[in-house]
């Protein structure tokens, strides 16, 4: 699916300050979605991958960079000029057990973007439709008129997704959809989540910490760490041939199903993440890195790409 | 197609307001408080048509001054000879109108200001919070007292001088829950939806502050209630012959020997009534929250 580019993210930073000073959360992200595919990031904890889902729907303002939605620099947009594009682009959140207002009945809670963006007037259509979005993502009728709390995390879960697709977006950002579940509800709402794209022509990014779900899920793998991007390649090249050594890290780590002995050999990280408060201007990895070259302390690498859609932010590579 | 229609009523919506009446009736304490109010509020209502306010209420019949509780007058007589049961019952009146109404008044200015602040943060909150903590540094009868002198002693300007420090404790609690709240992933989740930032205030961050507010709102009554009969005590509220029950507390004062009922008894309505206040208020916090519901 050659489509055309929804979005493009060109050299985005957040900074948060802080009292010891400037945390580079995001710092120089730069990506192109097409329409219909499925961007996967994945890093460890606090490395900014959830931020940059964030900053991206503005639900957090961009220090610097540039965020293009269908040829739209949406850089500088309002509050009140993203509201219409809030039906372009939605978000499906991490926690389904904070994310839903404890308040509101699955009914109000699905029903409430489509009030709200005026899509359909008349009380009988919205019902209808928030019972074919009921449908859509699996959840029985008779739980339409129950709390979220009432309900396990892969039904509230499922509720997030209905809300999301409420509006009919085109991008949806799915911010660790699954962490909170247990495996077997994961597979549901992958599942889910994959069909609703064959469906539906969504176009996903997918946040996550787990490297096994984004292969399965992903077009295409950006791995950050500390705010940058340092790998990005299709899922299968990156599988393959990984090149960065913090992805080889990574990908070392992903439990495999064989028994007996000859499992390959771990590649085991050292250390502890860097404090991603004033970094100096050197590779952000080569603390924990094997390759101890000088270069790596001499300036921070940029991303280059070293095959076809293969880019790596490595000196030494 | 029919189907939506039978599914409606299959799994029938109870409103907010009939599913916490349904889980209120099961709390005894909370059902006799209310019991307690509605009585209350019917005798207030009903107290025109019960007694004649220029003979029974104001009127004075010095032959039966100071007559113990009995059967022609159920609470005695004050100094004047005026029966005590007609003067208490018409003091709810006094007493209920001046709790709720600036109760009322003090949650509609203290929630505006509370949810700014909270929400809002920063300069906008150090600004209304330090204007807030200095009214609340000067203590509630005090302002009372001033607002009243500069206007004048009315009951209405009773009510506006008591809902100045219901506003400043209504705007902390709201203030406090917001702040709370604001940053829950369901108020991001209404901002990726395309909510108004007023919205979500509404919609969103109030009602899941409702339960300290609704606790505060039946203690302030009670609180207020007594504050009121303090300023009635001191003079300068309710304007001399009207039954107020803190005036009725203080002209009793001089008789707390020889007829202590005159100051029993309003002591005892006030009592009662922010008791009702207070059972009725903590059973509606259980019963407005979704999560307590089994």
């Amino acid at each position: 699916m050659a489509g055309k580019t929804i979005l493009e993210v060109q050299n985005l930073t957040k900074f948060f300050n802080t009292p010891g000073g400037q945390l580079h959360a995001v710092d120089g992200v730069s990506f192109t979605i097409e329409e219909g595919r499925t961007l996967g990031i994945v890093g460890e904890s606090g490395c900014g991958k959830s931020t940059t889902g964030r900053t991206i729907l503005k639900l957090l303002e961009p220090t610097g960079g540039k965020i293009l939605f269908d040829g739209q620099d949406i850089t500088g947009y309002s509050r009140k000029q993203m509201r219409p594009l809030r039906q372009e682009m939605q978000m499906v959140f991490q926690d389904p057990f904070s994310s839903l207002d404890p308040r509101q009945t699955v009914m109000q809670l699905i029903s409430e973007p489509i009030t709200e963006h005026k899509l359909l007037k008349s009380k009988s259509d919205i019902e209808e439709r928030t019972l074919e979005l009921m449908r859509t993502v699996g959840l029985a009728e008779r739980y339409m008129n129950v709390y979220p709390h009432e309900l396990d995390g892969g039904r509230r879960q499922r509720i997030g997704i209905a809300r999301a697709l409420a509006v009919n977006p085109k991008l949806i950002v799915c911010d660790e959809p699954v962490s909170a579940l247990d495996v077997s509800i994961q597979a549901q709402i992958l599942n889910l989540l994959k069909k609703l794209q064959a469906d539906l022509g969504l176009t996903y990014i997918f946040i996550t910490h787990d490297l096994s779900v984004v292969k399965y899920f992903s077009d295409d793998i950006a791995v950050m760490y500390l705010g940058q991007m340092v790998e990005k390649a299709p899922s299968d090249i990156l599988f393959q041939n990984p090149l960065h050594p913090y992805t080889k890290a990574l990908l070392s780590a992903i439990p495999l199903p064989i028994v007996g002995k000859e499992k390959p050999q771990r590649q085991l990280i050292r250390g502890e993440i860097t404090s991603p408060v004033n970094l100096p201007d050197e590779c952000r990895f080569w603390k924990r890195c094997d390759c101890t070259e000088e270069r790596c302390r001499k300036g921070n690498p940029r991303l280059r790409e070293v095959e076809p859609n293969h880019f790596v932010a490595c000196s030494c590579v | 197609m029919a189907q939506p229609k039978e599914i409606k009523n299959q799994y029938k919506k109870r409103t907010l307001f009939q599913e916490t009446w349904r889980r209120l009736v099961k709390n005894r304490g909370a059902m006799l408080g209310l019991g307690f109010l509605v009585l209350l509020i019917l005798a207030a209502a009903l107290s025109p048509v019960l007694f004649n306010y220029e003979v029974d209420v104001i009127g004075q019949n010095m032959q039966e001054r100071l007559m113990a509780p009995c059967g022609a007058h159920w609470f005695g007589t004050d100094e004047y000879g005026r029966d005590l049961f007609a003067r208490v019952v018409y003091g709810a009146r006094y007493s209920l109108i001046i709790g709720v109404g600036s109760v009322l008044l003090g949650l509609v200015v203290g929630t505006i200001l509370g949810s700014q602040a909270g929400f809002h943060g920063g300069v906008t909150d150090s600004i209304i919070m330090r204007g807030i903590d200095i009214f609340y540094s000067i203590p509630n009868i005090m302002t009372a007292v001033v607002i009243v002198s500069l206007l004048g002693p009315s009951t209405v300007n009773l009510m506006i001088a008591l809902a100045f420090s219901c506003a400043s404790s209504f705007a902390r609690i709201v203030r406090a829950s917001v702040m709370t709240i604001r940053d829950q992933e369901y108020v991001e989740s209404s901002y990726a939806m395309g909510l108004p930032t007023w919205k979500i205030i509404v919609k969103h961050i109030l009602p899941n502050c409702l339960s300290p507010i609704i606790v505060q709102i039946t203690l302030l009554i009670g609180t207020t209630i007594i504050s009121a009969s303090s300023l009635s005590f001191l003079g300068i509220g309710v304007p001399a012959p009207a039954p107020e029950w803190g005036a009725l507390l203080s002209a009793g004062r001089g008789h707390i020997r020889d007829a202590s009922y005159m100051c029993i008894i309003p002591g005892l309505a006030i009592m009662f009534t922010v008791l009702a206040l207070n059972l009725l208020g903590d059973g509606l916090r259980d019963a407005l929250d979704p999560k307590l519901k089994k």
